[in-house]
């Protein structure tokens, strides 16, 4: 019997197998960040242990920095702890560190892979959910929690219990204006966000293939949404295309090695997922959530869901609930939600691709007068970049805030927060309660409907905008 | 990680079940960037009742904890069992843990120890009416003792070998160094590596 391609991504890997104990897994990258490593570098020390592969870890700051004044010391002293304990902890075990100011420094999943250093066929580890973004590339990427991050620095191995394996086939061609985002959020919002719970999903078909690498990456950013471990797209021209020529992608005689060896990582024909979910592209339309979980999400030309019309007890109080948090009325056009924020960033939409995206709307008009806008690039690269095509300008111009990377507004842990009782639109990936700030309301979208949103100042897509826009 | 054979040390009766790891340890208390010291976040807010079991002297200094049912439920923190070790805490005994606390305690050396609810009431009764009296828990024998009374507890086998042998989850891969160091000879020679530190680069100089 065939094997899908995590099966030979995972096989590849085994360095130990005995019946009743977990397979130890070798792990060909480790992404390290401030919050969730202290301890896990703290117990080595505890242990007298070293990183055993600090050529296979590379360290960025993201979740805490401030995206302003980034010249600064930082204010908060949680955060100006756990940063500077990061770079102490780099230092004293020979990890390379990307700090605050530097021009590699980003979001660690946006700066993995603008390096070519996300791979396919990897093993990819971080104390991070948000790892699964790596599957992108056909890379085996999963979150970690802080005894097994300190395991990796000191063993470069994981003991990994086995995983399910789940086809998740869109054919067709999504719609214009429909993006990777509004797919993602309809894959969430039909499998629920525990219908990945205990599997690796490969995302395939010819909507699929038709994406770019850094939509691919929105897409398996958010397989943890559903619940799953890991998220993976085999790699093919596109996936070359992007990883040649990077800074740490193979050249020469090893690229074509390397491009033979990928090839062959595709799922076999006759390859049995443990199950499968068949969506048609060409059904899509822009998605928004309207609930505290990404999988409660419609299309934004629907309406607030009524709670009285859901049949499963659980999922209607989870509704009432959730239109309680948001304040929101059920029948409410989701057009007709104002906003106070647009967040346009993060791992999931913070790449070069989103930003233009949203320029080009953003061109030539204005955010509207009661909008706050918050452009923040995944790294300092997509910075760099944006400012070299002049999106900089278009975005200050209409009205927009124009910062420095790091995860931003995605979680609030840095100064960059809604209110109480705020309400934002976002191109993140949780809209938990308090997510971005205490009492914040966020609705998850793509970074067009982000654009449009801030113009119209209400839940809008871009096709809203070409009637004339009422001033204000 | 020390090994765990047996164990004696003043038997603390916590009669309360659903010991959540909020109370256990409560979030303000996670923004540490160290592995130790969070003992002083040990059932903060229940610390601050006077009448609580660990403000008693003669219990303060007590490290086998006999808690009521479901010990451990709610967020996954591997802080609430530091704190319980930290604090100096060998054994929990309950008659039902949450799974991932149970599963954290393996990993950090604390001695998870499910007994019959009857032998937890027969433990405390015992641990009230004779208050500072020593409890000795025998892991290979899987037994708690405590004056006459003795009473048997369950323990994953796995798990009970590890403590047994000391052995945290990075020693027993260490017991397999030299199939690492094998397969990373076998490794794909255009797998790509980070910078080394300082290789020209202008990574690790912040410029603050």
């Amino acid at each position: 019997m065939g094997r899908t391609m995590a099966e030979k991504v995972w096989d590849a890997h085994v360095v130990h197998r005995a019946e009743g104990e977990p397979d130890l897994l070798y792990i060909d990258l480790h992404l390290v960040h401030e919050v969730t490593s202290p301890q896990a570098f703290d117990g080595l020390r505890q242990a007298g242990r070293g990183v055993r592969r600090p050529d296979l870890t590379v360290a960025t700051e993201d979740h805490n920095v401030p995206t302003k004044g980034i010249n600064l010391p930082i204010a908060d002293e949680v955060s100006r702890t756990q940063v500077e304990t990061l770079r102490r902890n780099c230092d004293e075990f020979g990890v390379t560190l990307y700090p605050m100011g530097d021009a590699e420094q980003g979001i660690v999943h946006v700066v993995g892979p603008q390096r070519g250093l996300t791979q396919p066929g990897m093993t990819i580890v971080c104390g991070d959910s948000h790892t699964s973004t790596h599957g992108a590339f056909g890379a085996l990427a999963f979150g970690i929690g802080t005894s097994e991050v300190e395991h990796v620095l000191a063993t470069q191995t994981l003991p990994l219990k086995p995983f399910k394996t789940m086809a998740i086939t869109v054919d067709g061609e999504l719609p214009q204006g429909v993006s990777a985002k509004d797919l993602i959020l309809a894959v969430i919002a039909k499998i629920g966000t525990g219908g990945g719970q205990g599997y690796v999903l490969e995302y395939r078909g010819s909507a699929i293939r038709a994406l770019s690498m850094e939509a691919r990456m929105t897409i398996a950013n958010m397989s943890i949404e559903a619940g799953a471990r890991a998220g993976m797209i085999a790699p093919d021209e596109t996936t070359f295309e992007y990883l040649k020529g990077r800074q740490q992608a193979p050249s020469g005689a090893e690229w074509d090695e390397a491009v033979q060896y990928w090839k062959s990582l595709t799922s076999d024909d006759d390859a049995v997922f443990d199950a499968e979910v068949v969506i048609d592209a060409a059904e899509l339309s822009p998605f928004v959530t309207w609930g505290t979980n990404p999988g409660q999400g419609l299309p934004l030309a629907g309406r607030v869901p009524d709670p009285e019309l859901i049949t499963d007890e659980a999922e209607r109080v989870a509704a009432e609930k959730a239109l309680q948090y948001m304040d929101l009325t059920a029948g409410t056009p989701l057009k007709d939600i104002a906003v106070d924020t647009v967040f346009l960033g993060s791992c999931t939409n913070g790449r070069i691709e989103d930003l233009r995206v949203a320029a080009e709307i953003l061109d030539g008009r204005r955010v509207a007068e009661q909008v706050r806008l918050l452009v923040v690039p995944g790294s300092m690269r997509v910075k760099q970049q944006a400012e070299a095509e002049g999106l900089d300008q278009i975005f200050v111009a209409s009205g927009a805030e124009w910062r420095s990377a790091g995860c931003s507004m995605c979680l609030g842990m840095n100064p960059d927060q809604l209110a109480p009782g705020e309400r934002s639109a976002s191109t993140s990936n949780r809209n938990f309660e308090g997510r971005q700030g205490k009492g914040g309301r966020t609705h998850l979208v793509s970074p067009a409907v982000a654009a449009a949103t801030a113009v119209r100042g209400t839940l809008s897509e871009p096709g809203d905008l070409r009637q004339p826009v009422v001033a204000g | 990680m020390q090994a765990f054979n047996t164990h004696t040390g003043v038997g603390i009766p916590l009669r309360r079940s659903n010991v959540d790891t909020d109370q256990i340890i409560p979030a303000v208390y996670l923004k540490r960037v160290t592995r130790t010291g969070f003992e002083d976040g040990l059932f903060a807010a229940w610390r601050a009742d006077p009448s609580f079991v660990l403000n008693q002297p003669v219990f303060a200094a007590g490290s086998v904890l006999v808690a009521g049912p479901d010990f451990g439920t709610g967020s996954s923190r591997e802080h609430a069992v530091w704190a319980l070790l930290d604090y100096g805490i060998k054994v929990v005994v309950s008659s039902r843990f949450a799974d991932i606390f149970r599963g954290n305690a393996g990993k950090g050396g604390l001695v998870a120890a499910q007994a019959a609810q009857d032998d937890v009431e027969l433990l405390w009764k015992e641990l009230e009416n004779a208050p500072g009296t020593e409890v000795t828990v025998d892991l290979a024998a899987q037994t708690i003792s405590a004056g006459s009374l003795t009473v048997s507890f369950q323990i994953d086998p796995y798990v009970r070998w590890r403590l047994l042998e000391g052995l945290d989850d990075i020693s027993l891969t260490l017991r397999h160094a030299d199939q690492i160091d094998e397969f990373e000879k076998s490794r794909k020679k255009f797998l790509p590596s980070t910078p080394a530190p300082g290789a020209g680069t202008a990574a690790r100089t912040p410029s603050r």
